[in-house]
């Protein structure tokens, strides 16, 4: 491998850290990178390639956007137990195809990931296997039953980023509480997966006129917004904060908006599905569009994107949750919920959120990059610096293109997307210096 | 005549003219049954297989008589008694019951959706015989010809439908239908069994019984699942039948030439009082003889396709 890279004529695009940060993001303009042993050592606005001699890698990024390396903060790689819908190789190969440098996996694989020894197993499997960085998430109880405690400390100090229950909501809230303060002694953030199960009542899709049309059981939107409200005063009254996961409705959207005005330490994120689709998508049962939570109505949608732009939401996360095909191809209501998210990410959120003017690609970068990374306390990630590390995601804004999930990398292609027309692709990956992707395709 | 779909899923993607002329061919169909002509030729060298995952008598056992009655080979397949307990998924039991030369499956099934799938999977045309909360296509069908019937026209018609509208396929099928039709459909039933967002169908909403039966040309009862009162979504099944039961006090608010409807099984004393029920203006025998001609002309339409 070659030691020096250099990225030419490309525009950087770094999320604003404001004025007086420390370490503060170069600002945004045409720019030449310098890449020497993973760490970006020059940014100006030319760099001769002369200067460095043969053994030097050069990236023509003409017309492209270089933005800070996209980190996803949800996601599940299936790995260990589950490797027939995805494994750490096919998840962070997708990953990659989809623009991200890192990405942080749920624990619920089989066994849960509720201890340091699964969590080793999964950075262990990662550092042979993975394209991309893999930040694991440990389980907030043990077996994520939402009784005990599972052993928070031992997980932490063995390389976990966040503790959540995700999927399997903690019902009790006392639990919740405990969770909070317990997390605290460990400065590791945890993830809500906010979803009253009482009032889900095992539905299928969201309750409104969709549900009412194809005669399958709704889940009342309140059913996520109850326990935001609980969870938002859980950290208001522990004073520990909280990241609310996968927020999809209006009442969420509004619920966090007052939070963070009375200086409530929430943050949260929401995913491509949630500010694209809604509730018809499922219409003629289509099995890709059962997700949980649920996709909403019109209004939800506006809600959400109304939440990115004024910063309610803190960041874009995929959820990327791979099912198998014979876990789909059955009756809607027996089908798994949650769809791939990895390699159609970054295009939903450019055509739907920076075309439309929702977010200017600046934001986008804090959203898919910079915050995330914040949330999950990754160094030197989230921003292009000198002297950082060489995460980097770089970006052809004008290719436009038809997705196709069965040539997606990942091993699932259970995505509602299919069909639909993109702008803004992924060029290239870069990881620590190395590209992982270029032009367009994973380097094997 | 023949039906433009391969399948009929539901009432929801069908046209009026499409329902029309079901009604039509079901006219005739009823005449050679009231005439006693059980053995017609119209399906002969077909094959009708019922698929039901769920205990039915009426509507299984008037798709069995509908097909012989018209000379094709019926079968029927129960879940308990076969592959799917074993856990076969359906489109492999679809399949398997395809590849045997079937040309009319018919399916019932407990979830929404799941002759939709069926559909997409097998070469045979695809009839719902109920699926999930979604649709009960034929149970519409049959009650539209009833109307019709006994009344003599569909459009304009002010029909009550009283009960738990939140569970019932029957009231989907029969919201879409009779609307297509020119009716106008009013609702009542237990706030807790409405769906969300029920008034965007275009019926009227009522939160009490006496009103939606209020100058009624058809009243149509539900049948309430016993169970549900165990999830709460009721307090009891007295008080349900108090405010929600059809009976002579409450028809007194309908138009005097009121039809009384309920797509069977009856819980008697409590969506209907047996008063009711086997008066003269009950038309509940009728539906069920009705809906074996209206099968017939189903089944007929679709097996006629392919040729």
């Amino acid at each position: 491998m070659r030691m020096k890279l250099i990225i030419k004529g490309g525009t950087v695009v770094n999320a604003d850290a404001g004025p007086g940060v420390p370490g503060a993001p170069y600002p945004s303009g045409k720019l030449d990178l310098l890449i020497e042993n993973g760490v970006i050592t020059e940014i100006s606005e030319r760099i001769a390639m002369e200067a460095h001699g043969q053994a030097v890698d050069v990236i023509d990024a003409t017309g492209h956007m270089i933005l800070p390396g996209l980190v996803d903060a949800h996601c599940h790689l299936r790995d260990p137990g589950l490797e027939y819908k995805e494994d750490i190789e096919t998840g962070t190969a997708s990953a990659a195809a989809g623009g991200f440098v890192a990405v942080a996996c749920m624990p619920n694989t089989e066994p849960v990931t509720d201890n340091a020894e699964i969590i080793k197993y999964i950075l262990n499997k990662a550092e042979l296997s993975g394209y991309v960085k893999v930040l694991p998430i440990g389980s907030v109880s043990k077996g994520q039953r939402g009784e005990e405690l599972s052993e928070i400390g031992e997980m932490k100090f063995a390389g976990a980023v966040a503790i959540s229950d995700d999927g399997r909501p903690v019902s009790s809230p006392s639990l919740m509480k405990k969770a909070l303060l317990y997390s605290k002694m460990f400065d590791i953030p945890v993830i809500s997966h906010c979803e009253d199960l009482d009032l889900a009542d095992g539905g299928d899709m969201n309750e409104g006129y969709v549900s009412l049309e194809l005669g399958l059981r709704g889940v009342p939107s309140v059913a996520e917004s109850v326990q935001v409200a609980r969870d938002v005063l859980l950290s208001e009254y522990t004073g520990v904060p909280i990241h609310i996961a996968h927020v999809s409705t209006e009442a969420s959207v509004n619920l966090i908006r007052d939070a963070k005005r009375r200086g409530v330490r929430v943050t949260c994120e929401t995913c491509p599905h949630y500010f694209t689709l809604t509730d018809k998508a499922c219409l003629g049962y289509d099995t890709n569009a059962k997700v949980n939570p649920p996709l909403a109505g019109e209004k939800d949608v506006a809600a959400v994107r109304a939440g990115l732009a004024d910063g309610t939401v803190d960041l874009i996360a995929t959820d990327h949750a791979p099912h198998h095909a014979d876990e789909k191809n059955v009756e809607f209501s027996s089908a798994a919920k949650g769809l791939v998210g990895f390699e159609t990410a970054f295009g939903l959120a450019y055509t739907n959120l920076v075309l439309t003017g929702v977010l200017t690609l600046a934001q986008l970068a804090e959203k898919m990059s910079r915050n995330p990374a914040r949330l999950l306390k990754l160094d030197g990630a989230g921003a292009i610096t000198r002297g950082g590390p060489a995460h980097l995601t770089i970006i052809d804004p004008e290719r436009r293109y038809t997705v196709e999930p069965e040539r997606f990398l990942s091993k699932s292609k259970n995505s509602p997307f299919g069909g639909f027309t993109l702008q803004g692709a992924v060029a290239y990956t870069i990881v620590g210096g190395k590209p992982v992707v270029r032009q367009g395709v994973l380097l094997e | 005549m023949s039906l433009k779909k391969k399948d009929l899923l539901g009432i929801k993607d069908m046209d009026a003219e499409e329902i029309g002329e079901i009604l039509e061919t079901a006219k005739s169909m009823k005449k050679l049954l009231l005439a006693g002509t059980k053995r017609t030729p119209h399906l002969q060298g077909k094959t009708v297989v019922t698929l039901f995952y769920e205990n039915s008598t009426r509507t299984r056992l008037s798709f069995e008589l509908a097909s012989k009655y018209m000379g094709a080979n019926a079968a029927n397949i129960t879940a308990s008694g076969s592959s799917v307990a074993k856990g076969e998924t359906l489109i492999d039991t679809g399949r398997t019951i395809d590849v045997m030369g079937t040309d009319v499956l018919v399916i019932r099934h407990p979830l929404s959706g799941a002759p939709h799938l069926l559909a997409q999977h097998v070469r045979a045309s695809v009839v719902n015989a109920g699926d999930g909360m979604d649709e009960h296509p034929t149970q519409a069908l049959l009650d539209l010809f009833t109307m019709r019937e006994k009344k003599g026209r569909i459009e304009g018609l002010r029909v009550a439908i009283v009960g738990d509208v939140l569970h019932s396929r029957v009231a989907r099928s029969n919201i879409w239908a009779l609307q297509k039709l020119g009716a106008s459909v009013c609702l009542a039933g237990p706030t807790t069994m409405m769906p969300r967002e029920i008034e965007r169908t275009g019926a009227a909403v009522f939160e009490t019984a006496h009103e939606a039966v209020a100058g009624a040309d058809v009243v149509m009862a539900l049948r309430l699942q016993l169970e549900r009162q165990k999830s709460g979504l009721f307090p009891s099944i007295r008080e349900y039948s108090r405010f929600f039961g059809v009976d002579t006090g409450r028809l007194r608010l309908a138009k005097p030439d009121v039809l009384l409807m309920h797509p069977g099984p009856v819980n008697r004393g409590v969506e209907l009082t047996s008063a009711v029920a086997d008066a003269d203006f009950s038309a509940i025998d009728e539906q069920v003889t009705n809906g074996v001609a209206v099968r017939m002309a189903i089944l007929y339409l679709l097996a006629r396709r392919e040729n």
